[in-house]
C-alpha cells in the first residue's frame, strides 16, 4: 500500500472552499417528565460566507434548538444530542472541548437575541456590555474597549454614540437595543452570525429598518447569517435560500423567490396560503387545520400527515425523504427539496 | 425616528409621550445615565427613613471608633464611692454621672459609649463573615445546580433547624476564653443559612436570564458570566437581608453576654451591663434603662436602614 492509496480513503480537507457552516443529521432530544421529546430530527444544512439562510417555522418546529446546537448554548441535561454533525471550518465542533467552544463562540460564530431588552444586562451600561466583547476576546484596556464600543454604536447608527455609550439598556428604545444587540454580534467580525426571530419584539417599520441594517453589514463584511423566522414577509427581501422547518425536521429547501412562488410542500403551502393578501379582503382567512404535534409523541411517517389534506396511506407508515424536486419535464431545480411523497402533485398540481 | 416602542423607567416622562421620546431618542441623552445603584441612590437620598437611620448610623460608628471624643472618663474605672442607687443627672450632659454610676461605682455613660465598639464590631463583623460566605455558597449551590445543589441545600437545612441562640450558646460554651471574635466566629457559623437561601433563589433567577444566555453565546466564560452578569442583578435582595440581620446579630451579642456566654466581664458590652441591671431593676432602673435603650436604638437604625435600601432597590415597591 503506498502513501497515495492511504489519503484516497480520507475525505478531503472541508476548509478548502467548502460551505461555512455544514449541519449533518443533527439530532437533539429533551428528557423531560413527559418522556423524550424530539426537538429536531435530522436536519441537515449548509451555509457558505456572505450567504443568508433562513429557517423558516413555527413555535417548537425545532428551529431555535438547531441554533442553539451549533452555538453550543442548549442546557444539557436535559438537552442531549444524540447524532449528528455540526461541522464549522471543517471541523465538527460536537467534538471539541467545552473552552475550544467557548473561544469559537462571539469570536467566529455570535447570536442575535430575540428579545434585546431582556438580552442585554440591565444593571451594565451598554457601553460596557460592548466594551466587554473586546475585553474578554482581545484583552484590550477598558479606555480602547470604551472607543471600540462608541465605534461599534456609530456602525449600527445609534444616534450620539459618544454620549449615549454610558446609557443603560432601559434607556433606549426597542429598535436601538436591537441595534446594539447586533453591533455586540458584530463586535469581533465574526465569519457567521445566528440571528434568532431578530425582529420580532419590534414594530413594523423598525423591523424593516433593523433587517436593512443587518443585511448592509452582512455583505459588507461576507458572513454567513442563519435567519430564524415565523415571519415569511422577513425573508423575502434578505434571504438567498429557505429551509421551512415542521416537527424538528426540513421539510422543504429552495431559494427565496422560487419558494414563494411554487412551494413544493403541502406544509409550505398552507403557510404561504395563510398569509393575509389584499385581493382576499373580506374572506375568511386560510388556516392551517389541527395544531402542530406534541414533540414527545410525533405522528408516525410524515409528522405532518394528520393535518394534510393529501395524505395517503404512505403518509402514515413511511417518513419521506428530502427529494430533490425537479421541472415537469425532469430538469434540474438547483437547491431545491421536498420531503413529500407527493411533491411531483404539490408543485406541478 | 419612528420609535415608539420605548419602555423607559424615567419617572419624569409619561410613557405615553411618544414625541419627546423620540426626540430623546435621536438627540443626545438628557443628564446623566443612570445605573441601578444611581437610581437606587437617588431614592434614598429622598427617604427620611434613610435619612434618619444613615444619620444615627454614621453616629454610632464614630462613637464605636472613637469613645474618647464623648467621655473622659475610663468605663472600667470603678470608684465606689459613687453609689448606684443615686439618680443620674440628666443635666451633666457628657459628664460621667450624666447617666448615673452603676453597682461598682463605673460610669454607666462611659460604658454606654464604649459599650458601642463591642456591638457595632460584632454586628458588622458577622454581617460581612455571612455574606461573603453566606451568599458564595449560595450562589454555587444556585448556578451550577444538580449535586451541587443538593449538598448545599441539604447542608442550609442543617444548618438552619439549629436554633440560632441555643446553638451560639453550645458553641461559646466550648470556649472559655471568649473574645469578640470568638463570638463573632460563633455566629457567624450559624447564621449565614439565611443570606444563601436569598442567594441561592436570586441567582437561580437571574441564570436563566437571557442576558446570560446572550452572554455566554457571545463567548463570556463562566466566572466572568457569574461575578459581572448574575451577581449584580441578584445582590439586591442579598443586600437588603443583610442590613436588617445586621442588627439582630448585635441583639444576639447582648443576649449571649447577658447570658454569660458571650464577653468576658473584662470587656465593655451592653449586654454584660444589662445582666448586672437585672439584679438592681426595681431600685436602679436606669441601670438597665440606658444600654438597653442604646441597644434598641441601634438595632431600630439598622432595621429602618435595611427597610429604607429594600424599598430602594425592589422597583415594584415604588
Amino acid at each position: 500500500m503506498t502513501i497515495l492509496d492511504m489519503t484516497a480513503d480520507v475525505p478531503a480537507p472541508r476548509d478548502a472552499g467548502g460551505p461555512l457552516l455544514e449541519v449533518r443529521d443533527l439530532h437533539v432530544e429533551f428528557h423531560t417528565r413527559d418522556g423524550v421529546a424530539k426537538a429536531v430530527n435530522g436536519v441537515n444544512y449548509t451555509v457558505s460566507a456572505g450567504e443568508t439562510l433562513a429557517v423558516l417555522g413555527e413555535s417548537g418546529s425545532g428551529k431555535s434548538v438547531t441554533a442553539q446546537a451549533i452555538m453550543g448554548i442548549l442546557d444539557m441535561p436535559p438537552g442531549r444530542i444524540p447524532q449528528g454533525e455540526i461541522f464549522f471550518h471543517g471541523q465538527d465542533m460536537l467534538k471539541m472541548s467545552g473552552e475550544e467552544r467557548r473561544k469559537i463562540r462571539g469570536r467566529q460564530i455570535a447570536m442575535i437575541f430575540q428579545d434585546a431588552l431582556s438580552s442585554l444586562n440591565p444593571v451594565l451600561s451598554v457601553g460596557y456590555q460592548l466594551g466587554e466583547m473586546f475585553r474578554v476576546h482581545q484583552g484590550l484596556s477598558k479606555k480602547e474597549a470604551k472607543a471600540k464600543a462608541i465605534e461599534l454604536m456609530d456602525r449600527v447608527r445609534i444616534p450620539a454614540a459618544r454620549e449615549r455609550v454610558n446609557d443603560y439598556p432601559h434607556q433606549f428604545s426597542g429598535g436601538m437595543r436591537q441595534r446594539i444587540m447586533i453591533a455586540m454580534a458584530l463586535a469581533l467580525e465574526p465569519d457567521l452570525i445566528i440571528a434568532d426571530e431578530p425582529t420580532t419584539a419590534l414594530d413594523v417599520t423598525v423591523q424593516a429598518q433593523v433587517m436593512d441594517l443587518l443585511a448592509e453589514l452582512q455583505r459588507e463584511y461576507n458572513m454567513g447569517l442563519i435567519l430564524i423566522t415565523h415571519d415569511l414577509g422577513v425573508v423575502a427581501d434578505v434571504a438567498d435560500k429557505i429551509a421551512v422547518m415542521y416537527a424538528g425536521r426540513i421539510v422543504e429547501t429552495a431559494p427565496v423567490h422560487e419558494l414563494y412562488k411554487r412551494p413544493a410542500h403541502p406544509y409550505t403551502k398552507g403557510l404561504l396560503d395563510s398569509i393575509p393578501r389584499l385581493d382576499q379582503k373580506g374572506q375568511e382567512l386560510y388556516a392551517i387545520k389541527g395544531l402542530p404535534p406534541n414533540l414527545t409523541r410525533i405522528p408516525t411517517g410524515c409528522a405532518f400527515n394528520p393535518r394534510c389534506a393529501m395524505a395517503q396511506d404512505i403518509c402514515r407508515t413511511e417518513i419521506p425523504a428530502l427529494h430533490p424536486v425537479t421541472e415537469r419535464d425532469g430538469g434540474e431545480l438547483v437547491g431545491r427539496g421536498s420531503a413529500c411523497h407527493f411533491w411531483k402533485e404539490t408543485i406541478h398540481g | 425616528m419612528p420609535e415608539t416602542t420605548k419602555t423607559a423607567a424615567e419617572e419624569t416622562v409619561p410613557v405615553a409621550a411618544a414625541p419627546a421620546e423620540a426626540a430623546r431618542d435621536s438627540g443626545p441623552a438628557p443628564g446623566k445615565p443612570r445605573s441601578l445603584a444611581a437610581d437606587a441612590w437617588a431614592e434614598l437620598r429622598r427617604n427620611p427613613l434613610f435619612v434618619i437611620s444613615a444619620v444615627l448610623i454614621f453616629f454610632l460608628l464614630v462613637v464605636a471608633a472613637f469613645p474618647s471624643l464623648f467621655t473622659s472618663a475610663d468605663p472600667t474605672a470603678g470608684d465606689l464611692s459613687e453609689h448606684f442607687l443615686d439618680k443620674p443627672k440628666l443635666g451633666h450632659f457628657f459628664q460621667p454621672d450624666w447617666f448615673g454610676y452603676d453597682n461598682q461605682g463605673r460610669s454607666i455613660y462611659a460604658r454606654v459609649v464604649y459599650g458601642t465598639r463591642v456591638s457595632i464590631i460584632v454586628g458588622v463583623g458577622v454581617t460581612v463573615l455571612v455574606t461573603v460566605f453566606g451568599g458564595l455558597l449560595g450562589m454555587l449551590a444556585g448556578y451550577f445546580g444538580g449535586l451541587w445543589d443538593t449538598i448545599l441545600s441539604r447542608l442550609t437545612d442543617i444548618f438552619f433547624g439549629i436554633p440560632f441562640l441555643l446553638g451560639a450558646m453550645v458553641v461559646l460554651n466550648a470556649f472559655t476564653d471568649r473574645t469578640v471574635w470568638t463570638v463573632i466566629g460563633a455566629l457567624a457559623f450559624l447564621g449565614w443559612t439565611q443570606i444563601t437561601r436569598v442567594m441561592r433563589g436570586a441567582v437561580i433567577t437571574a441564570k436563566h436570564a437571557d442576558y446570560v444566555v446572550a452572554a455566554r453565546a457571545l463567548g463570556a466564560s463562566t466566572s466572568r458570566i457569574l461575578f459581572r452578569h448574575i451577581l449584580p442583578n441578584a445582590v439586591a435582595p442579598v443586600i437588603v437581608v443583610a442590613t436588617i440581620a445586621l442588627g439582630t446579630y448585635i441583639v444576639a451579642e447582648s443576649t449571649l453576654s447577658f447570658l454569660g456566654l458571650g464577653l468576658g466581664t473584662n470587656d465593655v458590652s451592653w449586654g454584660g451591663d444589662i445582666d448586672t441591671a437585672t439584679d438592681h431593676i426595681r431600685n436602679a432602673p436606669h441601670l438597665l434603662f440606658f444600654p438597653a435603650g442604646m441597644l434598641s436604638l441601634t438595632v431600630l437604625a439598622f432595621i429602618m436602614l435595611g427597610d429604607a435600601v429594600r424599598e430602594a432597590l425592589d422597583p415594584k415597591l415604588r
